[in-house]
């Protein structure tokens, strides 16, 4: 493996981690609310298993960064303001439409991103990859599946997916924005650039919207700012105060 | 201690542990130990998880580590492996038909179940991609109406 700086590549698996895990802790807050039984299940799953991914992602960072912090401290004991998650993941669940066209934008991208960081050179990132792919290839069949029934199907459901589709549309740029950060990775073999990602995301995309009879809106404007930590929306700090409260109000309990 | 057991012998104690959530299956059955060697005195076990976020993993460790504690194994070191990832794949033989026998279709390449566990019946439909764990699918027979679980095929 090329050298490359120790705080871009801590920055890198933030990003990985933090995307796993807010959107993690976003599906997660529809357990017990699902429409249906079979849903609850499904979604609770597939939260499950990025909360898992997510360990695997900032447990690396911790060590990476070598101040001693565990996966627990990095996503309990930072602000809103550290954390590297793309904006597409903190937005509210909105109706069960919108979650699921939400999970299926981030699933494709995800397939393909883990598909690419199997052959990293670094030997730990192509670990949890290979690991990780597995179940990303697993969620995206379901969403996509999902985005095609609803969008297919009676007026009601289409026209939901496709407000959500057009509400969620301009946050998908930021999870393919390179930045010094993705080139540095990008040199040393360790990730992909994620502007080359594009073309294979757009192909997957178009394929099964076409199929959900749902429209790409018009309008190039990119929503960004959370994978660089400039500026999340609002919506971040709210998840936060939910997600964090037991560290924050009884520091360093364990059970 | 007088003498270290055989990494064989350990295998056979390690086989009578159930899976904490699929009691009818052994550990080994699962496949999720990979490797069980003697390094000096410290006997090391290489444990992978099935699903990155199983809660089962940890309930795993505890009773890998109880049993072979019980047994007199006084060095114990348990390690994670990651890579190469657990696949269905290393389900024993015998663990598959201990689900099937149990009500749990085993895990088919084609990615679904070929046959339900209660009447054998071969007209079967999806109810959910996902199940009770995050290892298993909701389907039913259309034979015998009655719904099963799958275990998926990863």
């Amino acid at each position: 493996m090329a050298e490359v700086d120790k705080d871009k590549l801590y920055q890198f698996l933030l990003r990985m981690g933090d995307n796993t895990l807010i959107l993690g802790h976003r599906v997660s807050e529809w357990c017990g609310h699902s429409p249906v039984l079979e849903e609850d299940i499904a979604l609770a799953n597939t939260a499950l298993d990025l909360i898992g991914q997510t360990q695997m992602w900032l447990g690396y960072a911790g060590e990476v960064q070598g101040e001693g912090k565990s996966a627990d401290d990095l996503a309990f004991l930072r602000d809103a303001w550290d954390f590297r998650n793309v904006l597409l993941v903190e937005l509210p669940n909105g109706d069960f439409g919108r979650t699921m066209m939400r999970q299926f934008l981030y699933d494709a991208w995800s397939s393909i991103m883990l598909g690419h960081l199997q052959k990293s050179t670094d030997e730990r990132i192509a670990a949890i990859a290979a690991k990780a792919s597995k179940e990303a290839a697993y969620h995206v069949e379901r969403s996509s599946g999902t985005v095609v029934g609803l969008g297919d199907g009676t007026e009601e459901s289409h026209n939901r997916m496709q407000a959500a589709l057009d509400y969620l549309w301009p946050y998908v740029g930021e999870m393919f924005a390179s930045d010094e950060i993705d080139l540095a990775m990008a040199a040393a073999g360790i990730a992909p650039d994620p502007a080359n990602l594009r073309d294979e995301y757009d192909a997957l995309v178009g394929r099964v919207l076409d199929e959900a009879t749902l429209a790409i809106p018009a309008g190039n404007y990119v929503h960004k700012g959370g994978r660089d930590g400039r500026m999340h929306t609002e919506h971040l700090g709210h998840l936060l105060c939910e997600m964090q409260w037991l560290q924050r109000a009884y520091p360093g309990c364990e059970w | 201690m007088t003498e270290k057991p055989s990494v064989d012998q350990i295998r056979e104690w390690l086989d009578a542990v159930p899976d904490p959530e699929i009691p009818v299956i052994s550990l080994m059955d699962l496949g999720v130990i990979r490797d069980v060697a003697w390094e000096g005195d410290t006997l090391v076990v290489q444990v992978t998880p099935t699903y990155s976020g199983c809660p089962a993993t940890s309930v795993i460790n505890m009773d890998i580590e109880t049993a072979l504690r019980d047994r007199g194994i006084e060095k114990l070191e348990l390690r994670q492996q990651l890579s190469p990832p657990w696949t269905t794949d290393w389900l024993s033989e015998k663990g598959r038909a201990a689900l099937e026998k149990y009500g749990i279709a085993p895990p088919q390449p084609a990615g679904g179940p070929d046959r339900c566990p209660h009447c054998g019946g071969a007209d079967l439909e999806k109810l959910s991609q996902f199940g009770s764990t995050p290892c298993k699918a909701q389907w039913r027979c259309r034979d015998c109406l009655e719904p099963f679980e799958y275990f998926k095929c990863i």
